[in-house]
């Protein structure tokens, strides 16, 4: 009896009995159900950044500022929580390491806060990985009151080292600076005064932004993404999968570190000081109610859940006091009544369910090829084109 | 590409699983105890036993999510005892639940895309970027994604998520996502219960399939009809031993077995702690 | 010596008593109470007001005056955790554990914040000290106050590892923890014996709320929440889900902590005892008093 010899993979690719076209997808569907959501996102972006055209006061510039800040943070987070199913209750940590670090780097070695990035990126992919790493093996309930704990020993530390400027923290934190052209002070567009300091800081927010939310919701959708959503909804069967789920998981905290980090950062340069208060468990269990009352693991609902959080004071000034109390009982109730939050991922918008309709109701195509590779391959890079229902009686019945 | 079936006569195939001598306890309980198994390529062998043989917990082990007491796996010629059971997936070990196991916050498609996760050539910066390598491989994968569901006579929206489904339909969509991960071995957990007679005979007919593609397959399983009916070779436990080995007609008549059976059958316990997971 | 040693008993009787809620809710549903570090804050104020009503309508002695207020406090706190877990809880019992532990962080904050809009964010000063001044053993100087803390949760323990071996609900306790379902098979009421769980663990976090008021003098908002985190390491070093290792976690957790004090000075207080769990989570997750166990599916 002969073993089979030693290989890594089985012989072949085992492949379903039919031909397979490789075309390359459409960069951008704008026909499929998501389109409209798209659309959306997309005068978004372009509002947000006609915006400051039509009103770049001091302080609409800042707390959006705060605000872009705070979506960025929720955006990493929401890998963690909402797609990894991980929960992390001192996520505020990496945030005070990307502060600190850029604080350090700028104001005592020197650098700029550009050349800082990297090294942002850098301590933060270590910090995950010293944290993570021990107690990603664990059940992931361990997971959260040691970030707990974590978020707390950043928090004593700053406050109690040297080089971090102890309780006073680190302040002059220079400003950015690219290729030598700074804006300090103002400039003139199309008749308009701006305020340099303050419409610039919002541009880099706002572009960084932008580029967090978007790499955050195309890696979600890519090989990787779907890893950390089958290690949330079952990691028995996301191991017989074959996915490494402890890498799976730990990809997803280093990669939320990244993004606090970056944040942080951007706070640092913002503020131009930072010190040991503005990183309190207050802070992470803000970031973790965006996540969680936007809709975990939906990109649409963690911005407006962040957007919201960050908001909150300005427009509801008069129960200012009363808002955390009312976050903690709105977070109790999100999860018993709503817990995929208010704008959850599953979301589908209600013209796209018309048409979802209008695709059932419609006459059942030939059955000859329910799905054959020609009818595959139209159906859009990520396979979330309109709906594809193939011929059946059965679905008649089903709602 | 189709692998030999075990041909009843000439030299036998080679060995794919060996496993020699396994133990599993669980505090007092010996759940496996010394099972010796061994499935050649092509072939569909299938495990039976009365409830709380062990047999479950034997593929439990086999797939590396518990870490045998003691003895010896090998896969493909190699040692996998006390691996990761992703690292096994990907030598080529696919296996189902006994008690449905989708990802019930992902859509139909997504949990088949996830099968063909160790296949796809992108990198989480790809998808970053969105590539062009990105996305032909998400092309791909989406076609991999619906034809495997194809293959399995899966018939609804592959968009829609997994708890909409009937039962019958879920475990298809089970099947059709450990076939993603391409194995040589498919090794099911009672893929019948709880599927009604013309579903019990779909379920026999895309095993054949399957075995057609070049997989092997084990079985386990209560129904009697459909283990006598597709099985090469009949494996059966009892107590976490192996007490018969032989095709359905020797095992049919074999009188250890017939014992257990009845003698399982009057003194049945009313938990079953072990298949109870 | 002596001294940093008893320091550290009279530390790990607050952490033990905190930490025994945690381990029990803990086995019997395997959910991490966040919300239970400020069950103990809560216990403080419940004292405060107490025992503000009491001086103010009956002139009792001190002590006698503060043994009652730590029994209502108790009976009180007791409640209010059963209403938490009937309220919160109970509705997504069988949710996925991440909306459970949402819940729990939900929970304690509206715990903290809803204290802080009646009390106000300043600290309240607790109307009784026990300030019976101190004795002197073996060259080290001993409060009183830090003996009575350590008496009041020997006895408290020994209270509670009566009943759970004892009685017939605490058999049902150990039942349900083993196997909720087969617990309920056997004719057990799982629901009513969660409840008493959770009430003598709220009752135990009220006391050592009580008692830290006492003896610290001041109390505010907050102050339940890095007690929780402590707790919970000792309820880990000790071995989660295990009484006794709640215990001796707790006392465990306190010497370590007054060592790594005397060592590394008082500002490293916490860090250092949160680097004991992240030690102790990377290298015996099981805790001291916990075994190896193969996890079934």
């Amino acid at each position: 009896m002969a073993l089979i010899p030693r290989r890594p993979r089985p012989p072949a690719l085992l492949r379903p009995p039919v031909d397979l076209v490789q075309p390359l997808g459409r960069r951008f569907d704008w026909r499929g159900p998501r389109a409209p959501l798209r659309l959306i996102g997309l005068l978004a972006v372009v509002g947000v950044f006609v915006l400051p055209f039509l009103n770049a006061s001091t302080y609409l510039m800042q707390i959006l500022t705060s605000a872009y800040i705070y979506v960025m943070l929720a955006m990493g987070l929401n890998v963690v929580v909402g797609y990894a199913g991980l929960l992390d209750l001192g996520y505020i940590a990496f945030f005070a390491v990307g502060a600190y670090t850029s604080g350090i780097a700028t104001t005592r070695l020197g650098l700029s806060q550009v050349q800082a990035i990297p090294l942002v990126i850098v301590v933060c992919v270590l910090a995950g990985i010293v944290i993570g790493g021990p107690t990603l093996r664990l059940r992931s309930d361990y997971l959260a009151i040691v970030t707990l704990g974590f978020g707390e020993i950043i928090r004593v530390t700053a406050n109690n080292l040297s080089v971090t400027g102890g309780p006073a923290g680190i302040y002059a934190i220079p400003g950015w600076q690219f290729f030598g052209w700074r804006l300090r002070d103002g400039f003139s567009l199309g008749g308009l005064r701006f305020n340099g300091q303050v419409t610039f800081y919002y541009f880099v927010a706002l572009i960084v932004t932008v580029l967090g939310v978007l790499g955050i919701s195309q890696i979600a959708r890519g090989r990787l993404g779907r890893a950390w959503k089958a290690v949330r909804d079952d990691e028995d069967a996301a191991e017989a999968m074959g996915i490494n789920t402890y890498l799976a998981k730990i990809t997803a905290y280093i990669i939320g570190a990244v993004w606090a980090g970056l944040a942080g950062q951007l706070m640092a340069t913002q503020q131009s000081a930072i010190s040991p208060p503005s990183f309190q468990f207050l802070h992470s269990a803000l970031i973790l109610m965006a996540v969680v009352l936007g809709g975990m693991g939906s990109t649409p609902g963690v911005i407006v859940g962040a957007l919201f959080i960050s908001l909150a004071p300005e427009f509801l000034r008069g129960v200012a006091d009363w808002r955390y109390l009312i976050f903690g009982l709105l977070l109790i109730l999100v999860m018993i009544f709503r817990p995929a939050g208010l704008w959850p991922a599953s979301a589908v918008l209600p013209w796209s369910r018309d048409r979802r309709r209008a695709a059932e109701t419609a006459p059942p195509p030939p059955p000859e090829s329910p799905s054959s590779p020609a009818a595959a391959a139209d159906r859009g890079p990520t396979a979330d084109g309109p709906t594809s229902a193939p011929a059946s009686p059965e679905r008649e019945v089903r709602p | 590409m189709s692998r030999p079936s075990a041909a009843p006569t000439g030299e036998p195939a080679p060995v794919l699983l060996e496993v020699s001598d396994l133990k599993l306890q669980f505090g007092g309980l010996m759940a496996v105890d010394g099972l010796n198994l061994r499935i050649h390529q092509g072939e569909i062998v299938s495990v039976i036993g009365p409830n709380g043989a062990g047999k479950t917990s034997a593929f439990n082990c086999v797939t590396g999510f518990y870490r045998p007491t003691a003895g010896s796996i090998h896969f493909r010629g190699q040692p996998v005892t006390g691996r990761r059971p992703s690292a096994i997936t990907r030598l080529g070990m696919a296996r189902t639940f006994q008690n449905l196991r989708l990802f019930s916050d992902m859509s139909i498609l997504d949990n088949v895309k996830t099968g063909l996760h160790t296949d796809l050539r992108q990198s989480w910066f790809d998808a970053f970027l969105h590539t062009p390598r990105f996305r032909r491989s998400e092309t791909l994968c989406a076609q991999m994604a619906r034809a495997w569901l194809d293959f399995v006579g899966f018939k609804g929206d592959p968009e829609a998520y997994v708890s909409a489904l009937p039962y019958g339909e879920q475990r298809r969509v089970e099947i059709a996502r450990a076939l993603a991960t391409s194995p040589a071995l498919l090794l099911l957990d009672e893929p019948a219960a709880g599927l009604n007679h013309s579903e019990k005979r779909q379920l026999i007919e895309l095993i054949r399939r399957i075995q057609a593609l070049g997989v092997s397959i084990g079985l386990i399983e209560h129904d009697m009809g459909l283990v006598m009916d597709i099985s090469e070779r009949i494996v059966v436990l009892n107590y976490g031993k192996e007490i018969a080995d032989g095709p359905p007609a020797a095992i049919r008549a074999d009188p250890l077995v017939i014992e257990a059976y009845l003698g399982a059958a009057e003194s049945e316990p009313a938990v079953e702690p072990e298949e109870a997971s | 010596m002596i001294q940093v040693i008893v320091n550290g008993l009279s530390v790990g009787a607050f952490y033990a008593l905190v930490a025994l809620g945690y381990s029990m809710v803990y086995g019997i549903i395997k959910l991490l109470n966040f919300a239970h570090g400020d069950i103990y804050m809560l216990g403080a104020y419940v004292g405060f007001v107490v025992l503000g009503a009491l001086t103010s309508w009956l002139s009792l002695p001190t002590a006698l005056g503060l043994v009652l207020v730590t029994l209502v406090t108790m009976a009180l706190t007791g409640g209010a955790g059963v209403l938490l877990e009937r309220v919160a809880y109970r509705p997504i019992r069988h949710a996925p554990r991440l909306s459970l532990l949402i819940t729990a962080v939900g929970l304690s904050f509206a715990l903290e914040y809803g204290v802080r809009q009646i009390f106000g964010p300043q600290p309240s000063h607790f109307p009784v000290q026990i300030d019976a001044g101190s004795v002197h053993l073996f060259g080290a100087t001993i409060t009183i106050a830090r003996i009575v803390v350590i008496l009041v949760a020997a006895g408290l323990m020994v209270v509670l590892a009566l009943f759970v071996a004892k009685t017939r609900q605490g058999r049902a306790m150990r039942a349900i923890a083993l196997d909720a379902k087969a617990a309920r098979l056997m004719g057990i009421d799982v629901d009513r014996t969660i409840s008493l769980v959770f009430f003598i663990g709220s009752a135990l976090a009220g006391a050592a709320g009580v008692l830290a008021g006492a003896v610290y003098g001041t109390i505010d908002f907050l102050m339940g929440f890095i007690i929780g985190i402590k707790a919970f390491t000792a309820a880990v070093i000790g071995g989660i889900g295990n009484l006794y290792g709640a215990m001796l976690g707790g006392v465990a957790l306190g010497l370590l902590e007054s060592f790594g004090v005397a060592w590394l000075g008082g500002q490293w207080r916490d860090v250092f005892s949160f680097l004991c769990l992240i030690l102790f989570l990377t290298f015996r997750p099981t805790g001291i008093l916990g075994g190896r166990v193969q996890e079934r599916m």
